[in-house]
């Protein structure tokens, strides 16, 4: 199994040496090879970064979302039977520890060179922040609300449904929060394996040195995990208005 | 699975180049960690002495989540070029939050009857902050540093694609050394995160105080979104 395309990098890193970069035609800027061209960013930002972006919302998004359905079962678990707790905890841990570089790489020789591997190694990630999210809010809800539920005679459900899940819901959405960041974050190295994502233009710039998509990518990266984390405290805003008296 | 034989011999018959690469990783992530505890430490522990600055100390790390880290060592390609340097820069941008907020936050909830006492006793601020301040807030402070220090060891991997070294040149140089060599790779890496947890973990109870260990006082890392901060 090979890495396609990957092979010639770390030759290129190896030396260390002066790069010299062959940018075809463009503007001085791009010939120098400056540190970042504005005017070749905004020529071919369609080209070279926007199915890039799209391509890293639908990583992120899948991860999280099946991250989630994982987490938020495995937390509805160990809530009624909490002896699992700490297995459940420990195994999870153990998953967030792999360097991501090194995950994807394992998952190759198993799932090949594909978004499988990408996302089982991202769905990985998000495990433990979404359970315990989830788990510290359930366990977080007052015993007042519990026993005045129980008191008008709801059932073991409709508590779950219309007492603890409305309270834990800020711990729960701080959680995907968190989730949504960091897989923003590693799947800029997903693309090693060659899944696309903004990884990849900082990949290729690896290749040919080229240090205005090395800017650009990076700080387009930045900028979606700053504009995603911003939007899921909107959400949260919205979804919990009663918390919002806490909120400092 | 016979991907995962050849990297356990890969790794038999390279033992020198596993020994030097994993060296390359400590030196790197030990730096790294060096210095962002010389900026992050004193910084959080003087504003949470004064009480001050409470928005930028805890929010810093909520922004610093959200830094991927390849696109911070990307940036710093473009900028400052290859080589250990711009990975170092990279690592320590990385490392300072979480220290940041949790030396902030130690110090600033520190039982203030307690700092109370001291003062009643006499103690000078000097002394308040070195008796009675940092001694009780090192559990936490340390929590953010073993936090800082895992996510530095597995980020590290990432220094080979910008020439610090490391046990990722193996992992990104299939060319020379085949899957074995980037399975190996992995898992060395793997292996070095988990014993890096299990290390600062012992650490961090070592240097707790003894009264402060009993069971309850789990020390945890401060998770600001969780509070809702």
């Amino acid at each position: 199994m090979s890495v396609a395309g990957i092979g010639a990098l770390p030759a290129l890193v190896a030396q260390g040496g002066p790069v010299v970069p062959q940018f075809e035609q463009g503007s001085d800027c791009v010939r120098e090879n400056k540190g970042f061209c504005w005017d070749w960013f905004t020529q071919n930002f369609d080209r070279v970064f926007s199915d890039r972006i799209i391509q890293h919302i639908e990583l992120t998004a899948i991860a999280v979302s099946i991250g989630f359905v994982l987490a938020f079962a495995a937390a509805l678990i160990t809530y009624r039977y909490p002896r699992i707790g700490t297995p459940v905890t420990i195994f999870f841990a153990f998953l967030y520890t792999i360097p991501s570089l090194a995950f994807f790489q394992l998952m190759v020789p198993v799932t090949g060179l594909t978004w499988t591997s990408a996302e089982i190694a991202l769905v990985s990630y998000t495990l433990l922040i979404l359970y315990r999210n989830t788990l510290t809010g359930l366990q977080e809800v007052p015993g007042d609300a519990l026993e005045a539920a129980q008191a008008m005679g709801l059932t073991r459900r409709q508590t779950m449904m219309r007492v603890e899940l409305p309270l834990a819901l800020p711990a729960i959405i701080a959680g995907i929060r968190i989730a949504v960041v960091t897989i923003i974050s590693l799947a800029t190295v997903a693309a090693f394996i060659g899944v696309g994502g903004l990884g990849q233009p900082i990949f290729n710039a690896i290749q040919d040195g080229f240090k205005t998509q090395f800017v650009a990518a990076g700080v387009l990266a930045v900028v979606l995990a700053l504009v995603a984390d911003a939007l899921l405290v909107i959400v949260q805003r919205l979804l919990t208005p009663w918390a919002r008296a806490k909120v400092g | 699975m016979n991907d995962f034989t050849n990297a356990f011999k890969f790794m038999g018959d390279n033992a020198s180049l596993m020994l030097e690469k994993t060296w390359e990783h400590l030196v790197l992530s030990f730096a790294s960690i060096g210095v962002a505890m010389l900026i992050a430490l004193p910084l959080g522990v003087v504003l949470g002495h004064m009480h001050k600055g409470s928005f930028v100390a805890i929010n810093v790390s909520n922004v610093g989540r959200a830094l991927p880290s390849l696109a911070i060592i990307s940036i710093g390609l473009g900028l400052l070029g290859i080589g250990f340097i711009n990975v170092l820069v990279a690592l320590v941008i990385l490392a300072v939050p979480p220290m940041l907020t949790n030396a902030f936050v130690a110090i600033d909830r520190v039982d203030p009857d307690a700092v109370e006492a001291a003062r009643g006793a006499g103690m000078s601020n000097a002394q308040i902050l070195w008796k009675v301040e940092i001694p009780l807030a090192v559990p936490l402070m340390f929590a953010g540093i073993r936090t800082a220090a895992v996510y530095v060891i597995a980020t590290a991997t990432l220094a080979a694609l910008a020439g610090g070294g490391g046990l990722g040149d193996i992992i990104i140089n299939q060319a020379s050394y085949g899957t074995p060599g980037v399975i190996a790779g992995s898992l060395a890496v793997t292996l070095l995160a988990f014993l890096g947890e299990a290390a600062f973990a012992l650490l961090q109870r070592a240097m707790t105080p003894r009264a402060l260990r009993r069971k309850g006082m789990a020390v945890e890392l401060v998770e600001p979104a969780l509070e809702g901060a």
